[in-house]
């Protein structure tokens, strides 16, 4: 019979006496051998480009075709000075910090929320479920066609509002125009977040409501003191993907708003990283605004860990 | 030892897309392929009417040349042809010759080593120039005294369209609309709206894409300036009470609502949402079947005889990229494609301007068929472009930028928004 001691036991490391394959490859070669088409992918995609927009962002950089030689002088932090004395890069990070604070908060609520009230339906339940997650499979640009024509100025939406619709019209108002994205991108996603939360749900006690219930406590009671600090890892991973995901805001201001509008005043640093890197050449400038980007995306991650971790 | 070998592992790990990425680049002996000939392939626009000339002058050079085949290609899909042709730049995936070149972006595909002298060609600068007249200097190095990187290849001059039908809807006079001046397109403008003949009297896109002034404000200040580029020797022009008279009228026009804020959800001519709209001469395939259109030259604040009036060529060019392996088959297909008759043929093709002097003489039985073309054939000898200028894209963006607070949205003033784009294009530019 195996032990509780035997199964915490520490797993059997390299000594130097091992064959060097065994130090190289460890006691699980075939773990390695399975997670390294991943370890590629990730040194391919994801290490070797942050690595190279970190070094170009402190040069003066220009790509140039095969076999051309360019000067790319050391400027130390000049390009990082450029771009945080630019308004229009200033004003987007801005723009970023006004999604944040809407989508952000809206997210984890109403995924929450609604991730609660269809785990306790009996009927209709694969329904709803598809009904909320249609948005997130379909592709950005078709429902951003919907919502232009639902919030352009004799969009439905003002229709239904009448004399209280805002002029200017939501997409082209400098105050409207963010919020909107960040309403839109809100419903978009929340589809995934809810079977996130609805996954997390299956793991708390069903025990824990019935001991309550019979306690007395109401249906606010009981979201609030057990199904919101049980699934507080889920919420934790729904914060740090909410922040990431909004912090690469692109699609949905480049189309919704056509392109930032209005004035910049919906402009996300990516898509400032898109002009500034794709269509003006000048990619020193926009890697050193997206390392900017990764660090402030690592400290809100971080924000959030701390203010959501367990006792 | 163990950790001597784990960096190894992992230092190697890291090397992998840097060697991969090495291996994917491949110089082209410059000395070799300029004497060079053999297969060559070309991008084109993926217009309709363009890919159809590219496929028969394909298959004309094709049937003379065994040995020399030229293959076809539409250009990569992307959000404009510029972007697509600096990746492929970068990339070392360009074809032969690019059919589609946008002089704004040119000089930085110079600077990247992406594209070739054509004048390095026995006769290229003579092809040019004598097709082109003394304008194709625009196009080249050093103020028209340097290498040619493009051959200056086709225009769209932009002029004034309008609905016939609104017009007359609107009390207007559809046949002679004698929309000279500022005030008097104002004037029409309002008498649109306010009638309820269109929902509004002219819709350029207010998107926030680079390229966008050259449907709006570019067009109307060329004419008010008599051909003042953007930049002109290494300063900004617009700043002046030129410009300032072509962003007020056109700030008037969204103040007042007679301009939409918000891009389109369809075409808005076509739908008869709008009663006038800038374009060029491709517009008439696009809406000849579908409205009673007219065509004016742009308006200026006094007005100036149609015969003077100059606008933005909006021109398309050919470049020969530096990874063709055969530039002499690729220089000579250049020069083939834009002799007097595949011009011709482009112009029966596609109603776009071919860059050659004097079109109108040259195709006279063209636009005897084709009356509707030959204002454009006439402002075709009358048109600037952008300015020959490092930094271009960027350089467009800050002024779209700026446009677009002080005029479409009036976050900002006029004048205040003009003199801090000017100063911040003067600052580029020095740089």
């Amino acid at each position: 019979m195996t032990t509780p001691s035997a199964l915490a036991a520490p797993r059997a490391r390299t000594s130097a006496r091992d064959p060097w394959w065994r130090r190289l490859l460890g006691t699980q070669p075939l773990g390695l051998g399975m997670s390294l088409p991943y370890i590629v992918f990730l040194a391919v995609v994801m290490a070797y480009p942050l690595g190279y927009a970190v070094y170009i962002s402190f040069f003066d950089y220009v790509f140039t075709a095969p076999g051309v030689h360019a000067d790319h002088p050391f400027v130390g932090l000049s390009n990082y000075r450029a771009v945080l004395s630019d308004p229009r890069v200033l004003g987007s990070f801005a723009n970023i910090a006004v999604f944040l604070v809407i989508n952000v908060p809206l997210t984890v609520i109403l995924s929450m929320v609604l991730a609660s009230a269809l785990n306790s339906l009996t009927r209709w339940t694969a329904a709803f479920r598809v009904a909320f997650y249609v948005p997130y499979v379909t592709a950005s640009v078709s429902l951003i066609g919907v919502w232009m024509l639902m919030f352009s100025q004799d969009g439905l939406v003002n229709s239904i509002l009448g004399p209280l619709a805002p002029d200017p019209s939501w997409l082209v108002n400098s105050h409207l125009a963010m919020p909107s994205i960040a309403l839109f991108v809100t419903w978009k996603q929340l589809g995934f977040y809810v079977l996130l939360y609805l996954a997390a749900l299956q793991n708390v006690p069903k025990e824990l409501y019935e001991s309550a219930q019979v306690d007395g406590a109401g249906a606010a009671k009981r979201f609030l003191h057990i199904t919101v600090p049980g699934v507080r890892s889920t919420t934790l991973l729904v914060l740090i993907l909410a922040i990431i995901t909004g912090s690469n805001l692109f699609t949905e201001p480049y189309l919704l708003t056509n392109g930032g509008g209005p004035d910049g005043a919906s402009a996300s640093p990516v898509l400032l990283i898109y002009q500034k890197g794709i269509q003006q050449g000048n990619p020193d400038l926009a890697s050193a605004i997206g390392v900017i980007l990764v660090i402030l995306v690592g400290l809100l991650s971080l924000i959030s860990t701390r203010l959501t971790k367990e006792d | 030892m163990r950790t001597l070998t784990r960096r190894t592992f992992g230092t190697a790990a890291l090397a992998l897309p840097l060697a991969l990425a090495a291996c994917g680049r491949s110089a082209v002996d410059s000395q070799e392929a300029a004497t060079a000939r053999g297969p060559i392939s070309i991008w084109v626009s993926t217009n309709e009417q363009e890919l159809a000339w590219g496929r028969a002058v394909c298959e004309a050079w094709n049937t003379e040349h065994e040995d020399e085949q030229v293959t076809l290609q539409e250009i990569p899909a992307g959000s404009s042809s510029e972007e697509a042709i600096t990746a492929a730049i970068v990339a070392g995936t360009t074809p032969d010759l690019i059919f589609n070149i946008s002089p704004a972006a040119l000089p930085d595909w110079v600077r990247a080593g992406g594209l070739v002298d054509l004048t390095t060609f026995e006769g290229g600068r003579r092809h040019i120039e004598e097709r082109g007249g003394t304008r194709a200097r625009d196009y080249a190095e050093d103020e028209g005294k340097g290498g040619y990187y493009q051959l200056p290849w086709k225009s769209n001059p932009v002029m004034l369209m309008y609905n016939r039908k609104i017009f007359a809807d609107a009390g207007l006079d559809a046949e002679e609309p004698g929309l000279d001046t500022f005030d008097q397109l104002l004037d029409a403008s309002r008498r649109i709206v306010s009638s309820g003949a269109a929902g509004s009297a002219i819709w350029p896109s207010p998107t926030s894409d680079f390229y966008q002034p050259w449907s709006d404000f570019y067009p109307l200040y060329l004419a008010q300036t008599g051909g003042t580029r953007l930049i002109e020797d290494g300063s900004t022009t617009f700043d002046s009470p030129d410009g300032l008279a072509v962003a007020r009228m056109w700030r008037s026009m969204y103040d007042e609502e007679l301009a939409p804020r918000e891009q389109s959800t369809d075409d808005a001519m076509t739908t008869g949402a709008t009663a006038m709209q800038l374009a060029g001469p491709y517009a008439i395939a696009t809406y000849k079947d579908a409205i009673d259109y007219g065509f004016m030259p742009v308006p200026t604040t006094e007005g100036i005889p149609a015969g003077k009036t100059i606008t933005f060529a909006d021109s398309k060019n050919v470049s020969l990229c530096s990874t063709s392996r055969n530039r002499l088959t690729a220089w000579d297909f250049l020069a083939f494609a834009t002799d007097e008759e595949w011009d011709g043929k482009l112009l029966e093709l596609t109603g776009q301007m071919p860059l050659r002097q004097d079109l109108a003489s040259v195709y006279p039985d063209y636009f005897e068929k084709n009356p509707d073309y030959t204002s454009f054939a006439d402002q075709a000898d009358r048109v600037a472009d952008v300015p020959y200028v490092s930094g271009g894209i960027e350089i467009w963006q800050r002024f779209r930028d700026a446009y677009s607070g002080a005029v479409i949205f009036g976050t900002d003033s006029v004048e205040q928004g003009l003199s801090d784009v000017a100063h911040q294009i003067d600052a580029l530019i020095k740089e």
